[in-house]
């Protein structure tokens, strides 16, 4: 008896550590990351925005994708984010990588007060409270034209050299270089969390938030919690990009890259961390390949996919892609 | 006789329906208790007041002398009540050892930590393992909770309430819809319990609830109808003709 009981322990343990191994296909996804460095040497701005973007769609998928939060007023912490990082930046504070943490805590702190929002409700409350909540930051930063300089943007934002060692190129390589360490470290500190009981707990509150209050989750908690941290990351994208372009305007604020962010999301696959890096990707080649083709009619086209994806379902059609690939390669099973 | 839960005058009104009327229910301490009644009764309704799914129109529910009414459902589980569903309340995509990991880690104070994931939490995993296999999950314990059979999944149930190591413990019909063999396994386990955890059984099969329960209290809409011992219940004529006369359909 004592033996199987030692045998389940022994299959529990080795279960739970499994969880959060590494696998192959990652470790070479971020090696092409890297590696996209040398190879794609005149595609920094564009690889350094796919970063950025993939990095804001990660901060949906943390609400979203482990704690089924929904919400379509992301973009408010992105800017918050933006503008924290623009303005210390023209105080005089130059010194990125101190800045990213400063507007990341920033964003957080706008996002706690935000939580108690969305703590209630159902999807389409939070929908609107959350796409509320933006169109107010919006009108807020329009009004203090002063602070953000409203329409005109933040001008004259100049970074110093990142950890006072790399200056910012105009090909964007230090850029790229900077965003994908964000990248790299946001994911990782994401990782722990969503391996993590609290990244469990907020499954749980996702997939029954009956029963999770039920083993005594405190449901509310989490939320706020997740929905802080999610805003911080968020931040942490929009500084990135006001870092890296030495600009912010209104349109970090804008509704329109608070819908991206979800479809891109959609489109990469939420609830396994890499859907909104993915996505983005996906995203960037898509409007990239569509608007050669067609320019006028990319956003048809990219409509259609998305409508195909969610209608459909991304795995049928990954499924579809797969036995059809194995039938071109004329691997038969 | 030292009082675990109980109810004062607990009343549930939906809209104009009168779903718990004016009931006045004690657990003892260790107690092995029943609450039987035909559908539609209350029962899950007084067990929802109980554990906080739903907050009483009128009356107190009191918890080792502790007026917890307006204590909310996740902390009455932090005070020691737990419950199992009447119709499963899972996490479908979870495997039984994620999921009871997860409630043991609630229990542990552990729950809230990010940075260490339950590879790192030996004596947890551990102890929902063993959880586990005392319901014989050990089998199953990674697989999707949606794909178990259903007697494995209320077996999950089970498992889900005893990983908080509750001191009040209310099961709403935990057999109901398993196969006959094995609805007996499932009740010797909840009478293997420790004899201090208070036990308040929902169930229809009178077979059950003769072999479990020394207490037996009667809902009859919303209201305590009759209270007992067991063999009291079992002598009394009008329960005799509801539930044993009809016991074939149970
Ligand atoms: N949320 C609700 N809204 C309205 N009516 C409800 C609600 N929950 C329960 N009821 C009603 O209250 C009554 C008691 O229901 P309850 O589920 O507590 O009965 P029960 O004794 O558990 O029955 P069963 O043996 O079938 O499980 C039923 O008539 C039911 O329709
Ligand atoms: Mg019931």
């Amino acid at each position: 008896m004592s033996e199987i009981v030692g045998n389940s322990r022994e299959r529990a343990r080795r279960s739970a550590a499994a969880s959060s191994r590494w696998r192959l296909p990652e470790l070479a996804f971020w090696g092409c990351a890297v590696a996209a460095i040398f190879l794609l040497p005149s595609r920094h701005l564009l690889l350094n925005e796919i970063a950025i973007v993939g990095l804001f769609a990660m901060s949906i998928d943390l609400i979203l994708g482990y704690a089924g939060i929904v919400s379509l007023g992301h973009a408010a912490f992105f800017g918050v984010g933006a503008y924290a990082a623009g303005l210390l930046a023209k105080s005089g504070y130059v010194e990125p990588a101190s800045g990213l943490l400063f507007a990341g805590a920033i964003a957080a702190t706008v996002g706690f007060s935000a939580s108690f929002l969305v703590i209630r409700g159902s999807d389409l409350t939070r929908l609107m409270v959350t796409l509320g909540v933006a169109l107010v930051f919006v009108e807020v930063a329009n009004r203090f034209e002063s602070v953000t300089g409203g329409v005109d943007g933040l001008l004259g934002i100049s970074m110093g050299p990142i950890l006072g060692l790399f200056e910012f190129d105009f090909g964007g390589t230090t850029a790229y270089c900077y965003s994908l360490c964000v990248l790299f470290v946001m994911f990782l500190i994401a990782r722990r969390i969503v391996n993590s009981p609290f990244g469990t707990s907020l499954r749980a509150l996702k997939e029954n938030r009956m029963r999770a209050g039920a083993i005594g989750i405190p449901t509310a908690k989490r939320i706020v919690a997740v929905y802080s941290i999610s805003a911080g990351f968020a931040g942490i994208a929009g500084a990135l990009l006001a870092q890296t372009t030495a600009f912010v305007s209104l349109e970090v604020l804008d509704f329109a890259r608070s819908a991206d962010g979800l479809l891109i999301l959609v489109i990469g696959g939420s609830g396994y961390l890499y859907g909104g890096i993915i996505g983005s990707i996906a995203f960037a080649l898509m409007r990239d390949a569509l608007s050669t083709l067609t320019p006028a009619y990319w956003l048809f086209w990219m409509g259609a996919i998305l409508v195909a994806l969610v209608v459909v379902g991304r795995e049928r059609i990954v499924d579809c892609a797969k036995a059809l690939s194995l039938r071109v390669r004329g691997q038969p099973k | 006789m030292t009082v675990a839960l109980e109810t004062h005058d607990l009343v549930m009104r939906f809209g104009g329906f009168l779903a718990t009327n004016r009931v006045n229910l004690q657990v003892a301490r260790g107690a092995r208790h029943a609450l039987i009644g035909p559908n539609g009764a209350g029962k899950t309704t007084l067990v929802n007041l109980m554990t906080g799914v739903l907050s009483p129109t009128e009356g107190r529910i009191v918890l080792e002398g502790h007026d917890i009414t307006a204590v909310p459902i996740a902390a009455r589980v932090g005070l020691g009540i737990a419950r199992t569903f009447q119709i499963n309340q899972l996490f479908p995509s979870m495997s039984p050892l994620e999921a009871v990991s997860l409630a043991v880690a609630q229990r542990a104070g552990r729950s809230a930590g990010i940075w260490r994931g339950f590879g790192a939490l030996p004596e947890i995993v551990d102890e929902a393992a063993d959880i586990l296999e005392g319901l014989h999950l050990a089998d199953a314990m990674t697989e999707r909770s949606d794909r178990l059979p259903y007697g494995k999944q209320r077996a999950l149930e089970l498992a889900l309430a005893l990983a908080s190591r509750p001191k009040v413990l209310l099961l709403d019909e935990p057999a109901a819809g398993v196969p006959e063999g094995e609805r007996h396994e499932i009740l010797d386990i909840v009478a293997s319990l420790p004899r201090d955890v208070s036990i308040l059984l929902i169930e229809h099969d009178m077979d059950l609830v003769f072999s479990f329960a020394e207490k037996i209290s009667v809902l009859v809409q919303g209201a305590v109808f009759l209270e007992g011992s067991a063999r009291e219940i079992a002598a009394d004529r009008r329960v005799r003709e509801v539930y044993l006369g009809e016991s074939a359909d149970g």
